[in-house]
């Protein structure tokens, strides 16, 4: 019996401090969003749920270790004692209740997380190898008075503050998903079209410059899929948005930079002659490039053009066909490509 | 050199032959019916190759088999000849020639087992040193583009794999192939335990089944190298979950990967058939279901789950195969196929093949705590029960891999329940296990250090569950280090450690030789200890939000002192495990004798001399007590000795293949 009472007395004591060492260690990001407290107070559940049974079990055994060990000269057996089945049933039904009881706080901390708000913002997100692209919808009016909706294009993740945000989540090309360890939450980006569609619900509550990644291994530069989100206050988010919608105003080879920014090319085409993924850009445009056929050609406009709309068309010596995407005669506007390539010719 | 007529010798090179000849064979017919054998567009050309090989590759498999000689009587059957039923080995042939043929001994099939999931477990653990090594720090460096690796062993993998060396694409191969030959590995080495233990636990003579006993260890073998060839066929960056659609646009490694595996899926299912059929036909007499060993019981639920599982991975692995090799679009969501199918097929099999890898080592826990604590096992029945609750519970909560994965949000709910659930069998087990060690009379030579240790790991990847069982954290926690950190735990304490507990107990019963002890409690220190460090190193950086699958991170996180820690002790545990190689080798040659009953065990196969005789027990012995009465006078396990004229069934049933 005094056994039990000193064990019983070493698990408390051992679940305290594991429990307040738990609890207030630096072990989790930032909480930077009204999800990230729910799912912090279910850590917070589990981490005396943890400190208890890992006290619980690891205490009796080292206790046992030290004190029925066999000593020197010792001979014989241990007690003879094979079981209990009133033991059995309590450590049966004791964490049967305990398991179902948080099954049930599991499921409305779920509710918490995922509650709508019906005054949230709509994001478009768009992920390819190894690129995130955020889409917004902006009413703009034309010079007619009317008013229309028109799609302003981001590689920034710009979010007001204080305000649910609702991303509509699109691959396309493989799974990917969205993971801000701030927020706490976590989406798979999917595949296929309209029907495939995720969605995932933050309101951010901090502000601040966080990082979205890919969390779920997406191919070679799975590790490198990246981008920055920018929670601001309302009014800097509305300022924003509206400098946004207009058209670009800017030198041609500093849209096509705009363009190379959003669109992600800049991901796999490095701009300091270091080869990433892609070849680089700086000092592309006349050089003469060696195809993976043993031709070689001059990089002129019509070269540039048909490696932007046709990659496939002529690889490049060295590099693998099939890595960039081949649907940028549709994402892209021929303004928007002729200032791509005019940003390419600066680069000598 | 007699290593050339060796089952293994020629089946390697039937095996090399038949891959040409599959190869020349699909260009011939493509030839013929003018399809072409080469193309300028680099995707089709990657296209044409994989119908080229994968024929070959497979038809290698099956010639691999042919060759070294597991289907010979099956082949003369099939022809309606008779074949002697007489299988014991050629006594002209030398012992060693045994491990290397075909052999229908069930320990030498245990060893053989044993032996080839140590080496894949040196494999798979040097392809961790490897991008260890390149994660000691942030910033590709180990493995960068002009670093001595590139200059040693990428450019002969360049050559090989005819692809431009990439060190992303390298760590992702490396990380991949680590995952997936360390499952080979495990399921290999839960093959050496149920094999070398059932029949000796059971008294049987022999597995009820020694021909497709031989055959599941065999196919094992082009198995295991057509999965470790993928390393030289361009590689596959997915993760060994090995999710479409990124599978189907992977290397031809990828292919490689999924053949491998699926054969050793073969290796599973008959394994398990026979590991049934022995345990519930051959036991000896008075052996009642609930007087079997403890082990056994592990051993049945674990057969139960990969006979009944294992056809999952193989489907899902098929479907990818089909999808690349002829364009069905079972994952494409564009012409209406479904990427998250696969996960749930994946899933069904993988994870309660999770129980499959830690059952055994449970087992192996539940078996040598009482003989050193000198004490019955706690509530044995609960033990026993709590094993097939588990590989029943086992069976309903895959989709809690896919809590983020876009499935039906609601359908989250009752596999978050039935997650939670599995907390309550393992907890009888821990329980029990502490029960057993109340009041016994403990003593720590290396079986029992590493079963101690076991407990405690396995017990940190228990409590580190829930947390990804409820789902809200799990959003948090999912793709991140503490996964890692969390089935790490459960690996190395349900498998990993009891696997060493189990060869360095039974070591003297395989070799009739004594391992070192000294260097036995080395192992066991360098490894605990590093261990731990590793794995809570990976709760917190996972914790941070670290990712897992990344061959960088970035320095402003602040992870790099975390990380160069966990690639020292990572080393620490190489390291030990080679140690133990060397104690292992060393002691199998020149250790003492070990005379008689070395533990003072009550289990029947210490009653018998070492190492065990052909066909086991020269005379079915009978079962008069409990297998754990420790501490209770005059209370026989088993009567090595019983009258004659009483013969177990087990003599009936064996050779009724």
């Amino acid at each position: 019996m005094i056994h039990f009472i000193i064990v019983s007395v070493l698990v408390v004591i051992s679940t305290v401090l594991l429990g307040l060492f738990l609890t207030n260690a630096p072990i989790l990001p930032t909480q930077a969003s009204v999800q990230a407290e729910t799912v912090d107070w279910l850590f917070g559940v589990h981490w005396w749920f943890i400190a208890f049974f890992f006290s619980l079990i690891v205490v009796f055994m080292l206790y046992s270790v030290v004190v029925f060990r066999r000593r020197k000269g010792e001979r014989g057996d241990g007690k003879y004692i094979t079981g209990s089945h009133r033991l059995e049933i309590v450590w049966t039904i004791v964490p049967i209740a305990i398991v179902l009881w948080m099954a049930v706080i599991g499921a409305s901390t779920l509710a918490d997380v995922e509650r709508r708000d019906p005054q949230a913002i709509t994001v478009d997100v768009f992920a390819s190898q190894w690129v995130w692209r955020f889409e917004y919808e902006v009413p703009v009016q034309n010079e007619a008075g009317e008013t229309f909706l028109t799609a302003i294009t981001s590689d920034t993740l710009y979010l007001p503050n204080n305000r649910q945000v609702v991303l509509r989540l699109h691959s396309e090309d493989v799974i990917h998903s969205f993971f801000v360890p701030e927020f706490r939450v976590k989406q798979d980006v999917l595949p296929g079209g309209e029907a495939f569609v995720r969605e995932l619900r933050i309101t951010p509550k901090q502000e601040g410059t966080f990082k979205v990644r890919c969390a779920e291994i997406c191919g070679q530069l799975h590790y490198a899929m990246q981008a920055s989100v920018s929670v601001v206050p309302q009014v800097e988010f509305d300022a924003w948005l509206l400098e946004q919608s207009g058209e670009c105003n800017l030198g041609e080879p500093e849209c096509g930079q705009r363009w190379a920014q959003t669109y992600g090319c800049l991901a796999c085409h490095s701009l300091t002659g270091e080869t990433v993924v892609g070849p680089t850009w700086l000092g592309l445009f006349g050089s003469q490039v060696e195809l993976t056929d043993g031709s070689s050609v001059t990089a002129d406009e019509a070269y540039l053009h048909s490696s932007i709309v046709d990659p496939n068309a002529q690889i490049v010596a060295g590099f693998q066909a099939g890595v960039m995407p081949q649907d940028f005669a549709t994402k892209l506007t021929e303004d928007q490509i002729r200032q791509i390539i005019a940003f390419i010719m600066s680069l000598q | 050199m007699r290593f050339f007529s060796t089952g293994l010798f020629r089946g390697l090179v039937a095996q090399i032959l038949a891959t040409f000849v599959g190869m020349a064979f699909v260009m011939a017919v493509r030839v013929i019916i003018g399809l072409p054998l080469s193309s300028p567009d680099p995707e089709i050309q990657k296209h044409i190759t994989e119908v080229i090989v994968i024929p070959g590759v497979i038809l290698g498999a099956i010639a691999f088999m042919v060759g070294v000689g597991v289907l010979n009587d099956w082949i003369k059957w099939a022809r309606g000849k008779q074949t002697s039923d007489n299988l014991e080995p050629d006594p002209a042939k030398p012992n060693w020639m045994r491990y290397f043929s075909v052999d229908y001994d069930h320990k030498v099939i245990g060893i053989q087992y044993g032996v080839t999931s140590l080496l894949l477990l040196g494999i798979g653990g040097s392809l961790a040193m490897l991008f260890r090594t390149e994660l000691a720090s942030s910033g590709i460096s180990f493995l960068s583009n002009g670093s001595i690796f590139e200059t040693i062993l990428g450019k002969p993998w360049e050559v090989l794999a005819g692809t431009q060396y990439s060190p992303e694409h390298l760590f992702n191969t490396m990380m991949s192939l680590h995952g997936i030959v360390m499952i080979a590995s495990i399921l290999l080495g839960v093959g050496a335990l149920s094999n070398y233990l059932v029949p000796l636990l059971i008294g049987a003579r022999d597995m009820a089944f020694p021909r497709l006993n031989s055959f599941a260890f065999w196919i094992n073998v082009p198995g295991a190298l057509i999965l470790v060839s993928s390393l030289f066929f361009g590689g596959f960056d997915t993760g060994w979950v090995g999710y479409p659609p990124l599978s189907l646009r992977a290397p031809l490694g990828m292919q490689m990967f999924l053949i491998g595996v699926y054969l050793v899926g073969l290796s599973s299912i008959s394994g398990a058939i026979n590991v049934i059929v022995t345990i519930f036909t051959m036991r000896a007499k008075g052996m009642t279901m609930f007087k079997m060993p403890i082990f056994v019981w592990a051993a049945l639920a674990t057969a139960f789950i990969q006979f009944t599982a294992t056809q999952l991975i193989g489907l899902s692995f098929q479907l990818v195969m089909l999808e690349r090799l002829l364009g069905m679009k079972f994952f494409d969501a564009t012409a209406g196929g479904d990427p998250i199918l696969y996960q749930h097929l994946f899933w069904f099999y993988s994870h309660p093949a999770v129980y499959v890898f830690i059952l055994p080592g449970l087992g192996i826990i539940s078996e040598l705590l009482p003989v050193f604590s000198r004490k019955p096992l706690f509530g044995y029945k609960w033990v026993a029960f709590s094993s097939l609750g588990i590989a029943l519970v086992g069976f309903f909560v895959w989709a809690h891999h896919m809590f983020a994965s876009g499935m039906s949000p609601y359908l989250r709910l009752p596999f978050m329940y039935a997650t939670l659930l599995v907390a309550v069998p393992t907890g009888v087990k821990f329980f029990s296990w502490v029960g057993t060690l109340w009041e016994a009379k403990l003593t720590f030579p290396t079986p029992m250090l590493f079963v101690l240790g076991s407990i405690v790991i396995f017990l940190l990847g228990g409590v580190t569950g829930p947390p990804l069982g409820t789902i809200a954290t799990d959003l948090h926690l999912h793709d991140t280090y503490f996964v890692v950190g969390h089935f790490h735990n459960t690996m190395f304490g349900g498998y990993i450690f009891p696997f060493f507990a189990a060869i360095y107990y039974w070591f003297p019963k395989i070799t009739g030789r004594m391992y070192n002890e000294k260097l036995g409690k080395l192992h066991f220190w360098m490894m605990w200890i590093a261990f731990m460090v590793l794995t809570l190193g990976m709760f917190y950086v996972g914790l941070l939000g670290m990712r897992r699958r990344v061959v960088d991170y970035d320095a402003d996180l602040g992870f790099d002192p975390t990380h160069l820690i966990m690639t020292i002790a990572g080393f620490v545990i190489f390291f030990s495990v080679v140690i133990s190689i060397y104690n292992l080798v060393r002691s199998a040659r020149r250790g003492a004798e070990a005379k008689g009953n070395v533990w003072n065990s009550r289990s029947p196969e210490w009653q018998i001399p070492s190492p065990a005789p052909l066909h086991n027990y020269a005379q079915p012995f009978e079962v008069v007590g409990e297998p754990y009465d420790y501490g209770l006078a005059d209370s026989p396990y088993v009567n090595m000795a019983p009258t004659p004229g009483t013969a177990p069934r087990s003599s009936a049933a064996h050779g009724a293949e």
